[in-house]
């Protein structure tokens, strides 16, 4: 176990800079996921944080020693990649070997070892088995078994399920899950999958063009998104965003736009909230109650269509010209053209600055 | 595949769409075993000529009919190339030729193949801009006459006291072999997934463990194509072994020319031909074995499944 500690990081690969002044703190046994749209540099913050891309400025502390220059080797770190990277001409045992024969650990002690591993993720009876002749979820688990036999104290796994079928991910995600439960170790893992990150971290950064925009828990990160690209990234379907202005009406607050008004007494400000022109306010699917068309209500919109999922039905609403998504139960079925009340509560919704994107 | 057996054993009834049979005897059909047959007959009737000639006496050779089957074959045209033909002066048979071509060759397919993959293996991680113009250069390097070098060989070697011996034609054909090793090796290390070196690093393997516990055992298909490639072009060279092997290691193809050249009064078309074929004899079973080889290799080196 150890923590990991990043300070201004910069990296500049050729002329672009792939990340710039990144500070990062991964406490010891936390699962972090850094999450973000390819091309947001949280595959390279893990190549550097494994000493595999070379840093231009900045440092990386890994349970308390500085690592900036070291070997990747010398980190305490394993890693597993999105296409295993077996060697292939080598069996598992020897693939999860490697790294203990080239250091010259004794026979006895691999063996032990290699035999741990192998047990925990349901190996042993495939040890003697070549790469190819493996299935991709087992391959991932010997990649995985490659880290814990190296006793790594910080995992690095680089989208190491994207390789994978939809039905085997779910079932090596809750394994991985369960690992890092019973090995505690800290695990950085990348990934562009939100439901991943949702379902396995402790704590999950969203990064975009080289930089975190928010690091926090799940639920922080999912119901409190400090920009509209956090907001827009998480969820599914995507959060609603409606245009409209802040208004203010004697003591309290209101958010208006032509087909929603909405008193915003219970909201939580981010800062001090003043009367603005521009001001978006983000809804999630979920979080919308319709109510019929004669009852109070925030707002009135048609149906426009609806989506069976199994579970629920995701109906999209056509709000003055805008289409929204909102979730509900499958019993219920709402005919096109069909008007129907909006009840949103306003502890649930967020709001942001139409120009910076800002949480308000 | 799947697809296919589930049609085949699908009830006969269903087949409703099946493809209207066509005739198997086309024009095109016949224009192209036609030409397939043609071109095989092609190059199989010099081959033909040499072993039907190889096996013929010298009476029946007179008869000028050089199609026609042997009479009474006899090996003994055979015997006497290998072991009793005159090269020269000498008359000790062609076989001084090849175990002189088998100790040039051995080490210098081995020298140049490791070199050319320890070449290939450090320049595949360098993939600046400027490595395709490199590779070019390296390419253009394969296609130079070697006439044009001849000269220069000479005298560097000669500096060295190489010339003439058995480490000098080594090295000539290690230093020729040298662009197109290293570009083979190259191409095929940079196409092996870059995660795979990456894992090394992170598993504490340095450049020579990488090398030699990962790269080579993973080369297997291109180390076939290595020495299939290394071991035909030194056995069939000429040049480098006339200038500068030297009298005593004189490959085979050399030998060979002296045989045929230094016959006093009545050519021996018989041990000719004879001393020819077991000249191709090596390339030949090369090719022949290697074929299997060749995709073993493949299916072996097989990275994804």
């Amino acid at each position: 176990m150890s923590s990991v500690v990043i300070e201004q990081l910069h990296v500049r690969l050729g002329h672009s800079d792939i990340l710039k002044d990144l500070d990062l703190r991964v406490e010891n046994g936390e699962f972090l996921v850094l999450l973000g749209p390819s091309g947001c540099g949280k595959s390279t913050l893990l190549h550097a944080v494994a000493g595999l891309v070379d840093v231009t400025d900045g440092a990386i502390w890994i349970d308390g020693n500085d690592v900036t220059w070291t070997d990747p080797k010398d980190r305490s770190i394993g890693m597993v990649f999105q296409s295993y990277a077996l060697y292939p001409t080598m069996n598992v045992e020897r693939n999860m070997s490697f790294g203990l024969r080239i250091n010259g650990t004794p026979k006895p002690e691999i063996d032990q070892r290699v035999q741990r591993a192998a047990s925990m993720l349901q190996l042993t009876s495939l040890l003697a088995r070549k790469p190819s002749q493996l299935s991709g979820g087992q391959r991932q688990r010997v990649a995985i078994g490659r880290a814990i036999v190296r006793d790594a104290g910080v995992f690095l796994l680089d989208e190491p399920l994207s390789n994978l079928d939809a039905k085997l991910r779910s079932e090596l995600r809750r394994e991985l899950k369960q690992l890092h439960l019973n090995l505690g170790t800290t695990m950085i893992y990348v990934t562009h999958d939100q439901t991943e990150a949702m379902t396995l971290a402790s704590r999950i950064a969203v990064m975009l063009e080289g930089k975190i925009q928010q690091i926090g828990t799940p639920s922080e990160v999912y119901d409190q998104p400090v920009n509209r690209f956090v907001a827009g990234f998480l969820g599914s379907p995507t959060m609603n965003f409606i245009a409209g202005s802040l208004v203010q009406e004697g003591s309290r607050m209101r958010w208006r736009s032509p087909a929603l008004s909405l008193d915003l007494t219970d909201y939580a400000f981010a800062g001090q909230a003043r009367a603005a022109e521009k001001v978006v306010l983000g809804l999630r699917p979920e979080h919308v109650a319709l109510v019929a068309s004669d009852q109070p209500a925030d707002g009135r919109a048609t149906v426009s269509l609806s989506e069976p999922m199994g579970a629920n039905i995701v109906l999209w609403l056509d709000l003055e010209g805008h289409q929204i998504a909102v979730d509900t139960e499958s019993h219920v079925t709402h005919k096109r053209g069909d008007t129907l009340g909006l009840r949103v509560d306003p502890r649930r919704v967020s709001l942001f600055d139409a120009e910076s994107g800002l949480r308000v | 595949m799947s697809v296919l057996t589930s049609n085949a054993t699908a009830p006969v009834a269903n087949v409703r769409r099946a493809r209207p049979a066509r005739p198997w005897l086309t024009p095109a059909r016949i224009g192209i075993y036609g030409f397939l047959i043609i071109s095989a007959a092609f190059f199989l009737l010099p081959l033909y000529v040499m072993i039907a000639t190889s096996l013929k006496t010298m009476d029946q050779i007179r008869l000028g009919a050089i199609f026609s089957l042997p009479t009474t074959p006899e090996i003994d045209a055979w015997i006497q190339a290998w072991s009793s033909a005159c090269t020269g002066l000498e008359c000790r048979g062609i076989r001084v030729g090849f175990w002189n071509s088998v100790r040039i060759v051995v080490p210098s397919t081995i020298i140049s193949i490791l070199a050319g993959a320890l070449n290939g293996y450090a320049l595949s991680f360098w993939r600046s801009r400027w490595a395709d113009w490199l590779f070019t250069v390296l390419i253009l390097g394969a296609f130079i006459p070697y006439q044009v070098f001849l000269y220069p060989m000479v005298r560097g070697l000669a500096f060295f006291g190489l010339f003439g011996s058995l480490s000098g034609i080594v090295i000539v054909h290690t230093v020729f072999g040298m662009p197109v090793m290293t570009l083979l090796f190259r191409n095929y290390y940079a196409s092996l997934p870059q995660e795979l070196f990456k894992a090394a690093r992170i598993d504490g393997g340095g450049f020579w463990r990488i090398f030699f516990q990962l790269m080579i055992p993973m080369s297997t298909p291109i180390l076939i194509v290595a020495v299939i490639l290394q071991v035909t072009n030194i056995w069939n060279d000429f040049l480098f072994g006339l200038v500068f092997a030297g009298r005593e290691n004189q490959p085979m193809t050399v030998q060979l020319n002296n045989v045929i050249n230094s016959t006093t009064g009545e050519r021996l078309y018989n041990v000719n031909m004879a001393a020819t074929i077991l000249t191709s004899l090596v390339p030949l079973v090369i090719y022949l074995v290697s074929g299997r080889w060749f995709v073993r290799g493949i299916a072996a080196g097989a990275v994804k499944g």
